[in-house]
């Protein structure tokens, strides 16, 4: 089939057609290449083009957009303390962009991360309290545990919103945002304030025994780990499970789905709730490993640069390793870029907010480039860009 | 006189008058964003950016006021910097495949970041305020004519609604946005370019929101800082649901969730200090039981634009 119609189209499939021992198969791997290559060139491209964007806005300052990349470098990836200070502000964004993620595979917009970090983080120092004295390795699980079902009834509560209401999920999940944290600042204050802490309104320590340590052979503690398990298991649930694949019929077409029998509302409140039993593990993290307490500290943002990330891993879960792993490391930086170009700490949101703008643009380049397309590559003329009535 | 000794022993009364008050007070930047998303969504669009907008429109009012010494000059400044949102995130959405809420949240983070850049410089210089009506002339209670107070841009909000109301039905505008916002085939049908249509409902959607912004770095609460909008653009945005794409109905759920959001200072200036957070997240309360009450399992709401509830 590859052979003889190769001598008809462009001269470029011709040379193809001039080996006629390639086998489908690796016809077919180079289809799928073609495919994936152009999920991920679309976003570098996009990344690019925002890079370049916020050069002008920098020349525009007279400010050297090198002088800027090359902190970036120095203070997010260029030594084995930048990295490692990257991978630690990376942990929080897998957790924050899998609240993203998870629900987008149903066609929900979730944005109230935020508020189910904080909470994750006030429900593991208020189970530390009681689990005093018990065995670490029993008491850190339950404090996880603690989080995880906060952030899950918090953000889940959304989901069934969505699915049994049909009550907007995106104005609905920021506005749950907003009320954890006054929540949150209402328990840090009062019930359960440790009376020792004056000028910043804490929680008791949630003492030494409980601390979350470092992972083995480097310096970043063990969210960055389970962050890491966290992806990869959302990876697997959306990509090679029943329901992951019940999920995306769902978020496709809902009516169809319905039809199919699917348990649509439940699919909705399990996702949206697994997105937020995994934003409140940020939460736990930074009570557990990083803060020793909870208190106002955690409300950072981890919750707002997760959805940037989540939008530029395309809600892939694998993506969203490399993804975390850059706006980390361009956070890590934020201080450097204070102190040796003397810009406000908000210009990494203005860049964040470029990079966004520009990924979101790129989504209308999908499709239109004959490179990447599969059938091209896989030898089928009907791609090759001469319409069949020609041909014929 | 009399009003200061009975104040003290009347506290449900200053309450009130402080809720009253504080309605007035705080419903306005809900009304003018209300009403600016009113206008996109009734095109067909939803712009969730329109939180960037106000914080940005807060941050380019204060510091036009700061640096030419007029209020007024930063409600212009603030209006045209919304309408440059506005049209940013028209522009965008007319590609295909692109999604507006999505852009719109990204305008929500890039709005704030910009404007929490430029705006370094502005938070320690005073800027002069807008300019108040003494409504409570009449008496002599220091409470009432504090709640009496009102806004210019108060009143010219609450002028704003019903006009609106009314050019939504009379006006050959109003009929455009709203075919546009009904059925795109029809307006297409009837010669217009749909794209451009809900280009210029977003970008004066945007001149609203900045307007409100305008408001609360140059009135209430007067001051530029980063923290000056929690949230405010976007429950505006819940409000437009609420309210059911009327506007008339949005000069009403404004005064509901300022009164709302004046709860918690007005409980806190009678000595109530015990759970200020919890009556701090009152208004986040409040939007959330509306949208859940006023929200349909099947979709479509009635009155809500045909292109939204596909």
């Amino acid at each position: 089939m590859v052979a003889d119609t190769a001598p008809h189209t462009a001269p470029q499939a011709a040379s193809r057609g001039s080996e006629p021992a390639n086998p489908p198969a690796a016809l077919q791997v180079r289809a799928w290449l073609a495919r994936r290559s152009e999920a991920v060139a679309i976003p570098l491209a996009a990344v690019a083009a925002g890079f370049l964007l916020f050069s002008l806005f920098l020349l525009a300052l007279g400010k050297s957009p090198l002088g800027f990349l090359d902190i970036v470098w120095r203070g997010g990836f260029g030594s084995p303390f930048a990295l490692q200070n990257s991978l630690q502000r990376a942990a929080p964004l897998l957790f924050a962009a899998l609240c993203v993620a998870l629900p987008a595979r149903l066609g929900l917009v979730v944005i109230g991360g935020e508020g189910a970090i904080v909470l994750g983080g006030v429900a593991a120092a208020a189970a530390s309290q009681p689990l005093a004295g018990a065995p670490p390795l029993l008491a850190i699980p339950l404090m996880a545990l603690a989080a995880a079902a906060a952030g899950a009834v918090w953000i889940g509560a959304v989901g069934a919103l969505r699915a049994y209401r049909g009550v907007n999920e995106t104005i609905a999940s920021l506005l749950m945002s907003y009320i954890a944290i006054a929540l949150s600042n209402h328990l840090i204050e009062g019930l359960l304030r440790d009376p020792q802490s004056l000028n910043k309104p804490s929680t008791r320590p949630i003492g030494e025994a409980f601390a979350v340590g470092p992972m083995p052979g480097m310096d970043v503690h063990w969210g960055l780990g389970i962050g890491i398990l966290a992806c990869l298991a959302a990876y697997l649930l959306t990509e090679r499970t029943t329901i992951g694949f019940a999920a995306r019929i769902a978020g496709g077409n809902v009516r169809a789905a319905r039809i199919q029998g699917l348990p649509v509302g439940r699919l909705v409140t399990t996702f949206t709730a697994l997105g937020g039993a995994c934003a409140a593990l940020a939460g736990f993290f930074e009570v557990a490993a990083v803060h020793s307490n909870a208190n106002a500290s955690l409300v950072a943002g981890f919750g707002y640069t997760g959805i940037l990330v989540a939008f530029l891993a395309r809600q892939n879960p694998l993506a969203i390793l490399p993804v975390a792993f850059l706006l980390g490391g361009i956070e890590a930086s934020s201080g450097l870029i204070q102190r040796r170009m003397q810009l406000p700490d908000a210009t990494v949101l203005v860049l964040e907010g470029i990079l966004f703008l520009a990924v979101l643009l790129s989504e209308t380049l999908y499709g239109r480039f004959r490179v990447f397309s599969p059938h091209l590559w896989a030898g089928k003329r009907a791609a090759a860009g001469v319409p069949a009535t020609v041909q014929a | 006189m009399s009003g200061a000794e009975t104040g003290g022993d009347l506290g449900l009364w200053t309450v009130l008058l402080a809720v009253i008050g504080g309605a007035i007070r705080v419903s306005t930047p809900f009304l003018f964003v209300s009403l600016g998303e009113t206008i996109t969504e009734r095109s067909g669009r939803i712009n969730l950016g329109l939180e960037g907008t106000l914080v940005f429109g807060a941050m380019s009012a204060y510091a036009t006021a700061v640096v030419t010494g007029s209020p007024w000059a930063g409600v212009l400044v603030a209006g045209l910097a919304g309408g440059v949102f506005g049209l940013l995130h028209g522009t965008i959405c007319r590609f295909p495949g692109v999604n507006d809420v999505a852009v719109g949240i990204a305008l929500m983070l890039f709005g704030s970041g910009l404007a929490f850049f430029l705006g370094k410089p502005f938070i320690q210089p005073s800027a002069p305020p807008l300019p108040a009506i003494p409504f409570g002339f009449w008496s002599d209670l220091p409470q009432v004519q504090a709640a009496l107070r009102v806004n210019v841009l108060f009143l010219a909000g609450a002028a704003l609604a019903p006009f609106l109301w009314w050019a939504f039905r009379n006006t050959k505008a109003g009929l455009v946005v709203r075919v546009a916002g009904d059925s795109a085939d029809a307006a297409r049908a009837m010669g217009y370019d749909v794209d451009r249509v809900r280009l210029y409902a977003t970008g004066l959607g945007g001149v609203l929101a900045g307007v409100g912004g305008a408001y609360l770095s140059l009135y209430y609460p007067g001051s530029w800082n980063e923290g000056i909008s929690s949230g405010q653009g976007l429950m505006a945005v819940a409000l437009v649901i609420f309210a059911r794409w009327n506007p008339l109905a949005c000069f009403g759920a404004a005064l509901l969730f300022g009164g709302a959001g004046a709860l918690g200072p007005a409980l806190q200036s009678v000595g109530v200090t015990q759970g200020y957070y919890l009556f701090y997240a009152a208004p986040y309360v409040l939007t959330l039981i509306l949208l859940v009450a006023t929200s349909s399992p099947d979709r479509a709401l009635a009155g809500a634009p045909g292109e939204l509830a596909k």
